[in-house]
């Protein structure tokens, strides 16, 4: 349904004295959707994982340079078809309820949204519907986002995606401090999208949510993919776990080994030469840092490290 | 119950500001160096004698000491009683309510053109922020910003009531005509010059206060997301962005009362538009105390009003105040 190829994102920023700065947030990242599945794009926070969402709706800031490509159900899209499905066809679940117009009653916004899912003459009808669905009660229609509860809000936000006809749901970081019961009727949501045939991208630093309703985890490091592995790879040792950086991730869980990885991930002002993991891999060699790494498929994961075996 | 707090809150500061601005007023009139009975007999001075401009300076209450005149003062006003003008030879609340009424018409107009073409202004150069729409815009509006009131009024006059003869030189009548036989539309053409003066030079603050406001907006989490719905750019700021300036900007344009009050003061000088703000300078410059007293505590009233209103209006508009935040 979506798939990413090698896509790198630059911010070309003007510092002092006229000094050009490049960053480049994502690099090289790939990444494969299918209808019905729910993956999980995992990385730390600052790790440009909310641009990937941005990128696929074509609403990254005017000062973004985009290379590779988004192919959306076999068609390559360009900013133009990128118009015509955001809202539409694609739809974006935000962080928090700082995301609603603070002056715009609740049922307005819903509204608003199922007007743009091109649900011109049955939106109202619409809205009221996935009011329901999200058990949201109908005076909620008047109220402010202020007013709602952290559950509320969620549901909203859920509810503002899905009102339309969208295939896929791109969730950024649905669940950031939430109560535990929240974070799981949210992630309970994600996974009904997906059993409907929806495809989700569920874009999160947090493992463990990730874990419960994932079916494809995707490893997001200094802006790409290292490793796309089924949910099942992450368990016991983590030996179905391929890349040297999704080992440790895995081992660093508290309910594991709990040895945090040394170092820091990499600037994307000054990324290293060759493969982005280079200065922090136990296992790096010369080779690893003459070019960058490509993803390769090892058994049922995809990896990007030439030293990787199955 | 939270309002009427607030009100009573309100009406004290009031009090005594109108107190403070009072004492502060009469003190710098009596430094003033101007000898009132001199400014209201003018030339003829030279045929009085010194019994006869005793008498008048003693009708006038004027040997006495400041304090004693502040307190005659305001004892009087505890009565109502504003006092006599003496350029004008007519109850002081008579002289301000004609005056009021002549500068309400400028003031009013010049309040709703500056606020409406200056937030148009505001949203065009916001949402093509860094465009050359926006260059001229901000540029036009930095320029004005610089610009002297009384500076742009001459030139106004120079332009169209001199040379192109489009507006009238002076005054809010035509010269010699009765104010009953006065039309409308003569009004109306001697307002126009004095009007524009004073809403090309109110635009420039609200014009450059509700861009950078609509850019925050639009940078803000809720525009993107409405973006990722599929609204385009009109759809942003007719759905979302006019919602969330215009509450700032009525507020603003409440605020700028007092601004727009002193420029009337020199609009009005320029254009010898009899209106409270000619009626000022006259009695500043001529020492007529209970006059410009009143007009102080009058255009205090007023702008005092505007701000509260501003302040008003804010609670009642904005949910998160008017619901309160509760949680
Ligand atoms: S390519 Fe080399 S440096 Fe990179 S992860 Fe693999 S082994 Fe480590």
């Amino acid at each position: 349904m979506l798939e990413v190829r090698s896509l790198s994102i630059h911010f070309h920023r003007y510092a002092r004295g006229l000094r050009r700065t490049v960053l480049t947030p994502v690099v090289d990242l790939d990444l494969k959707v299918s209808a019905g599945e729910v993956v999980a794009v995992v990385g730390s926070s600052g790790s440009g994982k909310s641009l990937l969402a941005h990128a696929v709706l074509g609403i990254l800031p005017s000062n973004a340079h985009i290379e590779g490509e988004i192919w959306y159900k076999g068609q390559l899209l360009t900013p133009e078809r990128q118009a015509a499905m955001r809202g539409r066809r694609i739809a974006l679940i935000p962080q928090s309820v700082s995301f609603l117009d603070p002056l715009m009653r609740v049922g307005a916004q819903v509204l608003r949204a199922a007007q743009l899912s091109g649900k011109n003459r049955h939106s109202a009808a619409a809205q009221r519907a996935i009011f329901q669905r999200y058990q949201l009660p109908l005076e909620v229609e008047r109220w402010y986002p202020f007013q709602l509860s952290g559950g509320m809000a969620r549901r909203t936000l859920v509810s503002m995606a899905v009102v339309g006809e969208a295939e896929l749901i791109l969730a950024d970081e649905p669940t950031p401090g939430l109560h535990p019961e929240v974070v799981q009727e949210t992630l309970n949501h994600l996974r009904q999208l997906a059993d409907e045939q929806r495809g989700v991208v569920l874009i999160t630093h947090d493992i463990q949510a990730a874990l419960q309703v994932a079916d494809q985890i995707a490893v997001f490091y200094a802006g790409t993919t290292v490793e796309i592995a089924p949910v099942t790879a992450f368990s016991g040792k983590g030996e179905g776990l391929l890349h040297p950086y999704t080992q440790a991730l895995w081992r660093s869980l508290p309910q594991n080994e709990f040895i945090p990885l040394p170092g820091m991930q990499p600037s994307p002002q000054d990324l290293p030469q060759g493969c982005l993991f280079a200065p922090r891999c136990p296992l790096a060699t010369a080779e690893c840092t003459a070019e960058r790494p490509t993803m390769r498929a090892i058994a049922q994961n995809q990896v990007r490290c030439i030293h990787a075996q199955g | 119950m939270n309002i009427l707090r607030y009100l009573i809150k309100k009406l004290l500061r009031l009090i005594l500001l109108l107190f403070t601005i009072s004492v502060l007023s009469f003190t710098l009139v009596s430094l003033s160096p101007i000898d009132p009975v001199q400014a209201y007999v003018g030339a003829e001075m030279m045929r009085i004698g010194p019994e006869q401009r005793q008498r008048i300076a003693e009708r006038w209450g004027l040997n006495d000491p400041p304090v004693v005149r502040y307190m005659r003062w305001l004892s009087s006003l505890m009565r109502g009683d504003l006092g006599t003008s003496a350029i004008y030879n007519q109850p002081v609340s008579q002289v301000i309510r004609q005056r009021f009424f002549t500068s309400l018409g400028l003031m009013g107009t010049a309040w709703v053109l500056s606020g409406v073409l200056g937030f148009l202004l505001g949203v065009l150069s916001g949402a093509r922020a860094g465009s050359w729409v926006d260059q001229i815009i901000r540029f036009y509006a930095y320029l004005l910003a610089s610009t002297p009131a009384f500076w742009l009024a001459l030139l106004l006059l120079i332009v169209f009531a001199v040379f192109l003869k489009w507006a009238p030189v002076c005054c809010a009548t035509p010269p010699g005509v009765l104010p009953e036989q006065v039309t409308f539309a003569q009004r109306l053409h001697h307002l126009v010059l004095p009007a524009l003066t004073l809403s090309i030079i109110g635009i420039a603050n609200i014009t450059l206060h509700t861009r950078q406001k609509l850019i925050t907006i639009l940078n803000s989490d809720y525009i993107l997301f409405a973006r990722a719905q599929g609204e385009n750019l009109f759809g942003l700021i007719w759905h979302h962005g006019l919602r969330n300036i215009a509450l700032p900007a009525i507020t603003l344009q409440f605020a700028s009362i007092s601004e727009l009050f002193g420029g009337s003061v020199l609009a009005e000088q320029v254009f010898a538009y009899p209106g409270l703000g000619q009626a000022t300078v006259q009695a500043g410059l001529r020492s007529d105390v209970p006059l410009l007293l009143g007009i102080v505590l009058f255009s205090t009233l007023f702008v005092f009003t505007g701000n509260a209103l501003a302040d008003i209006l804010y609670h009642l508009i904005d949910p998160r105040i008017r619901l309160g935040v509760e949680s």
